[in-house]
């Protein structure tokens, strides 16, 4: 049975760390199936990224933008929003959000090759650029950090309705440089709105690492300045990240406002399939990070606190690849967008002007 | 009928809108208490709280990003920018994001929102409170861009943009605020989206304006009729997408064409609508395309003698309408 320290979040939104007898998920009241589902939306989200590269590779989808060592985070985060009632505003490397608020690995797959049926854009986006109005994750575009605007304006919906809907809008580091996080951030603290910003710090930039991207180094310190608590958390931990988010989600249902969470991890791929990491970052450093990065982490965590055995997380493994072929072989035989379909849904069409009210 | 300005018939058409649907809200700079810099939502504040008159950072993209956010979760925002000179740190929201949602959503997501601007010169604003930015938004497919140019069509354009599904750009000339007078029913009406008016037959020659250009082109044509000269006049009223069926259909008919707007020269909106003319009626033209515009220099000067050179006027269009009518 492991021991674990847990983290609190003081107002100030400085963590503490004591000792606790009781193991990290005991604490959280999490039990075992809710831990496997877990493991299992980490697992997925990185089996699928993996077959994504591959497929690239191969030449069968011209691009990939990866979540790899983002899974803690995204999984930890979504296991603290209510499916199907919060809102859900992406950035390209939320793959595991995606999945873990209803996403099937055959609609993943239907982005990945552009087909004709993928719901997120018909085809007309590139992979990565999430959206599924039926999860309540809102559509997202290339141009960094404009989504956290909309999700300040999805909240103020939300409060003008009544509504105790919590939105969660994320990005990169790199996204706290523009305007619009600032912007969105200043207007989601004057008034107090039910959003969390979720910063999923990788250390890079595509090549620019952070001491050349954050002034002062810490982004959860900018909290302060916008009126709300600022936490740092670490995002290789699952069960950590879990904790800190569902104190934003009560906070934000509550009435009490917007948390900003930056989540420390570090980027396992290169930025992309166009990109070459090695122009940029020694091949030592990726390594040191391997040994503290979310999957083998958590599989250790889950097997050290007697939650699962190796036999049961070598099934949910198999159910995964399982799913995986599936997904690739079904999705790789569906329809192509149409050309004759390229003029559609720029305005309204007749039929939707005279439902719309 | 009660005669009213244009800021009277904004302010009633979207009051209006406020009291029907309780999804209405707008959001801009000094919109609350001081009821905006024009006064379009004087006496809102009080009448609708703070939660639907909502007094904006000043911070412009997030005034169009957040609409779009409230729009997505089932508002209907109205967003001021204070001049259309300063929705320029706004335009990647608008026309990255409101104008694309639906088209890169595969129809899933759409942006109900209006962004009112007030826009144009000739009242001394200078480089940066008199820009023409009709040519930038019309440019972006997506956008539906409206410029009414008399009260009763400000209100019910202004009340259609607010009942539409997709997002529109609602552009207000300032010099028509105050200047301009008509008669505006009292209670709900709407006018079209997507629908150029002839304002007068002629038989002639067809001047195209929209806006304040519009009322200069109606007292040019006033002389021209005392010279003998009918000139048929189109309000272009939606910039994009454009009625170019009615535009041409009074082309064909003249067989004379002249655009005028207060916009730079090079690419402005009226070469546009030059270019849909001979597209579609060039067997029809006894004379050039002219257009009077704004010139090609970056802005509009302060100083009166400048800004003055800058401004199509009467005189300007009516030099332009004889040499047309010469031919």
């Amino acid at each position: 049975m492991a021991t674990s320290t847990k983290s609190k979040v003081d107002s100030n939104g400085r963590r503490s760390k004591s000792s606790a007898t009781k193991s990290q998920h005991e604490a959280l009241g999490l039990g075992k199936e809710q831990l496997l589902d877990m493991w299992y939306y980490m697992l997925l989200a990185r089996s699928l990224d993996e077959r994504m590269w591959l497929l690239n590779r191969q030449g069968k989808a011209p691009f990939v933008i990866s979540c790899q060592g983002h899974e803690a985070i995204q999984i930890g985060v979504s296991f603290a929003l209510e499916r199907g009632k919060d809102w859900f505003l992406p950035y390209y490397r939320d793959l595991g959000v995606c999945l873990a608020l209803g996403v099937t690995p055959r609609e993943t797959m239907l982005q990945h090759f552009a087909k004709r049926d993928d719901p997120s854009s018909g085809g007309r986006q590139m992979p990565g650029h999430y959206g599924y109005k039926k999860y309540k994750i809102v559509t997202g575009s290339s141009p960094v950090a404009t989504q956290f605007c909309h999700a300040v304006g999805v909240a103020l919906a939300s409060k003008l309705k009544g509504s105790d809907e919590v939105t969660v809008v994320s990005g990169g580091e790199g996204a706290t440089s523009k305007g619009d996080w600032h912007e969105a951030m200043n207007l989601a603290g004057i008034h107090d709105l039910p959003v969390i910003f979720l910063i999923e710090n990788n250390q890079y930039a595509i090549s620019v690492p952070v001491p050349k991207q954050v002034a002062g180094g810490s982004v959860a310190a900018r909290g302060v300045g916008y009126g709300m608590p600022g936490v740092e958390v670490d995002g290789t931990d699952v069960l950590a990240v879990y904790e800190v988010a569902r104190e934003a989600a009560r906070r934000a249902r509550a009435g009490e406002g917007p948390t900003l969470i930056e989540a420390k991890t570090y980027r396992l791929t290169a930025h992309s399939s166009d990109d070459n990491d090695r122009t940029y970052r020694g091949r030592e450093e990726i390594e040191i990070w391997r040994a503290k990065e979310p999957i083998p982490k958590f599989r250790q965590y889950l097997l050290d606190s007697g939650v699962a055995t190796e036999e049961e997380l070598g099934q949910i493994k198999q159910r995964i690849d399982g799913e995986v072929n599936d997904a690739t072989d079904w999705a790789e035989t569906q329809p192509v967008p149409s050309a004759d379909d390229t003029l559609k849904h720029v305005f309204a069409s007749p039929e939707e002007k005279a439902q719309w009210r | 009928m009660a005669v009213k300005t244009m800021i009277e018939a904004i302010r009633d058409g979207l009051r209006e809108e406020m009291e029907r649907d309780e999804r209405v809200f707008v959001m801009g700079e000094d919109v609350g208490p001081r009821g905006g810099v024009f006064g379009v939502t004087d006496g809102f504040f009080k009448q609708f709280g703070e939660n639907r008159v909502i007094d904006a950072p000043l911070a412009e993209s997030v005034i169009a990003g957040a609409a779009i956010g409230a729009a997505i979760n089932g508002m209907r925002p109205v967003a001021e920018m204070q001049f259309a000179d300063f929705s320029h740190p706004a335009m990647d929201q608008i026309m990255n994001e409101a104008a694309k949602i639906r088209y890169r959503s595969n129809g899933a997501f759409n942006v109900p929102m209006v962004v009112r601007m007030p826009y144009g010169g000739g009242i001394h604003g200078a480089l940066y409170h008199s820009q023409s930015v009709e040519a930038l938004y019309g440019h972006i497919p997506g956008l539906t861009v409206v410029i009414p140019s008399n009260p009763y069509d400000a209100k019910g354009l202004l009340k259609a943009a607010i009942r539409d599904p997709d997002p529109v750009i609602f552009l207000e000339h300032k010099g028509t605020y105050r200047l301009i007078r008509g008669e505006v029913p009292d209670g709900d009406y709407t006018v079209p989206l997507g629908k150029a008016a002839v304002v007068r037959e002629g038989s002639h020659m067809t001047a195209i304006a929209y806006g304040m250009m519009l009322h200069h082109c109606l007292k040019a044509v006033e002389e021209m009729a005392g010279e003998g000269v009918e000139v048929e006049v189109v309000d272009v009223r939606t910039i994009s997408p454009l009625d170019r069926e009615t535009i041409v259909e009074s082309v064909k008919k003249t067989g004379k064409a002249l655009v005028v707007y207060e916009d730079n020269r090079s690419g402005g909106w009226g070469a546009e609508i030059s270019a849909s003319i001979a597209e579609a009626a060039i067997e029809y033209l006894d004379g050039p395309i002219l257009r009077v515009t704004g010139p090609d220099v970056p802005a509009m000067p302060y100083n009166h003698a400048q800004e003055e050179f800058f401004m199509p006027n009467p005189e300007k269009i009516l030099h332009a309408m004889r040499e047309l009518a010469a031919y």
